[in-house]
């Protein structure tokens, strides 16, 4: 019966409609919850008021007033311990010298774990994963009172200085990226460095001429997730460095909220959103190759 | 898994003579600045950072010059960073536990002794000078001073060297009938009667304080000035100080030295009070109830998070699968925007929108149901925020590794399922799950452990307040171990910070956080891949 077919298929149709049509109204609501915290950050920047109390999403008092007050440039609007500039560089700075410093570092090391043979190298790889166990964040007090210590020592590397945050978080990096990046150099093919060998060359200079290049991509990305991890942390930040000047990004944004938070939520909406604005575009335009980064490495840190 | 051997680069090294020399002038910088630094270190009583410091001297020595180091060069840097900075304080946390360090005992024991020795006490004997007292415009002293015994004259000032001068000197004026310089310049001179009634004088220390070999001199009595003398006298032998000035004896008592009357010389310095740290937790009700509900709290807060955005990821990820739905990549991009954002700076943004007078949320909540819940002073709703946050941080990441899990389940499963009559529902429950819940585990897991130590969520949303009643410590109804942890060593509210308290939680954090994640190996046969793959 080709008719009653046509019915029954007809009927699956309207049904699959249907369905559609609420998976797209979910969507809608599910869109509104995921965005609306950032659209209230957006709105909030561009509100004169600079008032949480009386923000509304389409500000009524719309204007630029919050990034010139950012920029210093409001006489009646005084700045006193907030140096927003100053942390934005101060993370910038911080994050791309610990990601290119860490990235050295660990490469170097997953190329003799990959290519060289020696003894006690399995032994070392399961002793770096069991370290890894503990992240060096649940020691913060010992690490606190380390660099305090230091600092006794050579004032240049102590407490309260970008250098001592950068050498804490270079501790923190060889167990966490060395895995991704042996895993990466374990799939290139090892006739590279026979035909290097065959050539004379020895291991650095194969690993230099031949490895590196082929390393790009992985490289990319493990700069990439360690950059934006460096720059978004706080706790490490904020337990080392102690001057308002020093403060990186993430802990400056914080000492907006003390005191009356309610009377700075517009500076802190615009300042919010040029900090997140270089994270989110570097997500957007390299979203394929970070995700596939992610899934191979760690959670979101 | 292959049998025959792969292909290796050799270890032999053909190595020129100019990089050779490069390498050991290098070792030899290292050596020095390292050997330096480890001698600071025992100078001032840091003993554990010289032996890790030495350690990584003799390794790095035994690489940079054997042949057989070679290998060993390559992960040189990143092992050492890994000792001092990651290794060693597992060790050094251990060790604080079982310390008082915190306040009151910050200093080590060298550090304090030497503080302690600066110590001075006014003699009521001993060296004395006849005086004479001069003031600038601004306020502050010079001394004359003439030795009773044999007539040197010296001029002292707080804060600089006593030096000895004599009238005429430059700067000095010829002396006067009373036997004292009439002018000294910028100062002017105080009559007898006004130096003896002059209250601040008799409090001055003249000449410099706390510079070893450098005299002191107190103003005694109106005719008389003395040196000062070292307060304290310590006996390394016996580990005692002895006061100078009353004789009392001080022994060394769990970090303060203390008479046998009870008396005690500050500052105090870190010493080992063996398990008293995790005893206070079992002995004081203050501590121990708060940090049983920290504790339960600490388990439920990542489960419920787990579970809720992973629920809400595969939902999603389900439901937005199908090849050709429409809008699928917008709907996809625009859900993963919490994810690209720096946390701290969406939590805070979270903070303002859940603020309880002012927030958004809860005007909304006013102008349409009437009430809101004051999401930051009460417990509940405090831990239902939290809740919330977290959901909306998280979902983004379940929604990636679910969608991406799901590509690789086989179609035809889910033919089979339909062709024996299967529901949605059964195909989800029966295949969909288990499959997902495979190949996502031990991210799950990760996501566990990552939620266990939140503490930017908990600190910067909360405080992790509002604060539990009775507790003698600053803990909070959202607090976790970790947030409690900063708290006690960092942001005691007046308490006091207590490292070594804050140090006893961390072993316990150590054990949970590494038990779970060991867990996590086996679960996915990472150790073992170590070994087979390596």
């Amino acid at each position: 019966m080709p008719n009653n077919n046509k019915i029954k298929q007809s009927s699956i149709k309207r049904q699959r409609r249907v369905s559609v049509i609420i998976r797209l109204i979910v969507a809608v609501l599910l869109i509104a919850f995921a965005i609306f915290p950032v659209l209230w950050m957006i709105s909030a920047s561009f509100d004169n008021s600079n008032s949480l109390a009386t923000q509304s999403l389409i500000p009524a008092n719309a204007g630029v007033s919050n990034y010139l007050r950012l920029f210093n440039k409001d006489p009646n609007f005084s700045f006193g311990e907030i140096k927003y500039w100053t942390w934005l560089s101060n993370s910038i700075k911080i994050s791309s010298i610990s990601t290119i410093l860490s990235l050295t570092i660990t490469t170097l090391a997953a190329f003799a774990f990959s290519r060289l043979r020696f003894n006690g190298r399995v032994g070392m790889l399961k002793g770096i994963l069991l370290i890894q166990a503990f992240p060096n964040l649940l020691s913060l007090v010992a690490t606190f009172t380390l660099i305090s210590n230091i600092g006794n020592i050579v004032k240049a590397i102590g407490l309260n200085t970008h250098a001592g945050l950068i050498l804490v978080y270079m501790g923190g990096s060889m167990g966490m990226n060395i895995w991704l990046m042996k895993g990466y150099l374990d799939t290139i093919p090892r006739a590279i460095d026979e035909s290097g060998m065959l050539d004379g060359a020895t291991p650095f200079q194969i690993f230099w001429h031949l490895l590196l290049p082929l390393l790009r991509p992985i490289l990319f990305v493990v700069a990439i997730l360690s950059f934006i991890g460096t720059y978004g942390d706080f706790l490490l930040a904020r337990v080392l460095l102690n001057d308002s000047s020093k403060y990186t990004l993430m802990v400056g944004l914080q000492i907006f909220t003390a005191g009356q938070f309610d009377k700075k939520w517009g500076v802190f909406a615009a300042g919010a959103l040029i900090g997140a604005l270089p994270i989110m575009l570097i997500y957007f335009f390299l979203q394929d190759q970070i995700v596939g980064g992610l899934t191979q490495g760690s959670v979101k840190g | 898994m292959s049998i025959v051997d792969k292909p290796k680069v050799s270890n032999s090294v053909a190595e020129s003579q100019v990089s050779k020399i490069i390498r050991m002038a290098l070792l030899l910088v290292f050596n020095v600045g390292a050997i330096w630094f480890i001698y600071q270190a025992s100078t001032k009583g840091f003993y554990q950072i010289a032996i890790v410091l030495g350690i990584i001297v003799v390794f790095f020595d035994i690489i940079f010059t054997l042949e057989k180091g070679y290998p060993f060069r390559y992960m040189a840097f990143g092992l050492a960073f890994m000792l001092i900075f990651v290794i060693y304080p597992i060790f050094f946390t251990t060790y604080i536990a079982f310390t008082n360090y915190g306040d009151g005992h910050l200093l080590t024991k060298e550090q304090a002794l030497r503080q302690i020795e600066q110590e001075t006490y006014l003699p009521a004997e001993g060296k004395s000078y006849t005086w004479t007292a001069y003031k600038s415009a601004e306020g502050n002293y010079a001394l004359w001073l003439v030795d009773k015994t044999t007539g040197e004259t010296l001029l002292a000032k707080p804060g600089e060297p006593i030096i000895s001068a004599k009238p005429g000197d430059p700067g000095i004026g010829e002396i006067g009938t009373d036997g004292a310089p009439a002018t000294i310049d910028g100062y002017a001179k105080l009559n007898k009667l006004l130096a003896a009634s002059d209250k601040t004088l008799p409090n001055i220390k003249f000449g410099e304080e706390g510079v070893e070999g450098a005299k002191t001199v107190q103003v005694r009595s109106p005719n008389e000035a003395a040196e000062l003398q070292i307060r304290y006298l310590y006996d390394k032998a016996a580990d005692t100080l002895t006061d100078q000035e009353t004789g009392r004896v001080y022994y060394d008592k769990e970090g303060v030295f203390t008479s046998t009357d009870g008396r005690t010389v500050s500052p105090g310095f870190r010493a080992t009070v063996g398990w008293k740290n995790f005893k206070n937790f079992f002995t004081s009700p203050a501590l121990k109830g708060p940090l049983i509900r920290i504790l339960v709290w600490n388990f439920v807060f990542p489960l419920i998070s787990v579970v809720s955005t992973f629920a809400l990821g595969v939902s999603i990820a389900i439901m937005y699968n199908e090849e050709g739905f429409p809008l699928k990549k917008l709907i996809r991009t625009l859900l993963l925007i919490p994810y690209t954002i720096p946390s701290v700076i969406t939590i805070l943004i979270w903070r303002g929108m859940l603020n309880s007078e002012f927030g958004v949320i809860n005007r909304i909540l006013n102008s349409i149901i009437g009430t809101a819940p004051r999401w930051t002073t009460e417990p509940i709703w405090a831990q239902i925020a939290v809740l919330i946050v977290n959901l909306w941080l998280g979902f983004p990441y379940m929604m990636l590794i679910s969608s991406g899990a799901l590509q690789s389940i086989p179609s035809d499963i889910y033919e089979a399922a339909t062709i024996d009559g299967a529901s949605s529902w059964q195909k989800f429950r029966s295949i969909t799950l288990p499959l997902l819940l495979v190949a996502v585990g031990p991210l799950l897991i990760a996501s566990y452990v990552f939620n266990f130590n939140n503490f930017g969520l908990i600190y910067l949303f909360i405080g992790g307040g509002p604060a539990i009643v009775g507790a003698s410590t600053n803990a909070g109804h959202t607090d976790i171990l970790l947030s409690y942890i900063y708290k006690l060593a960092f942001e005691s509210g007046g308490r006091g910070v207590q490292y070594g308290l804050a140090s006893a939680i961390s072993i316990v954090l150590f054990i949970l956080v590494g038990t779970m994640t060991l867990l996590q190996y086996r679960f996915t046969n990472m150790w073992e891949e170590v070994s087979e793959n390596a």
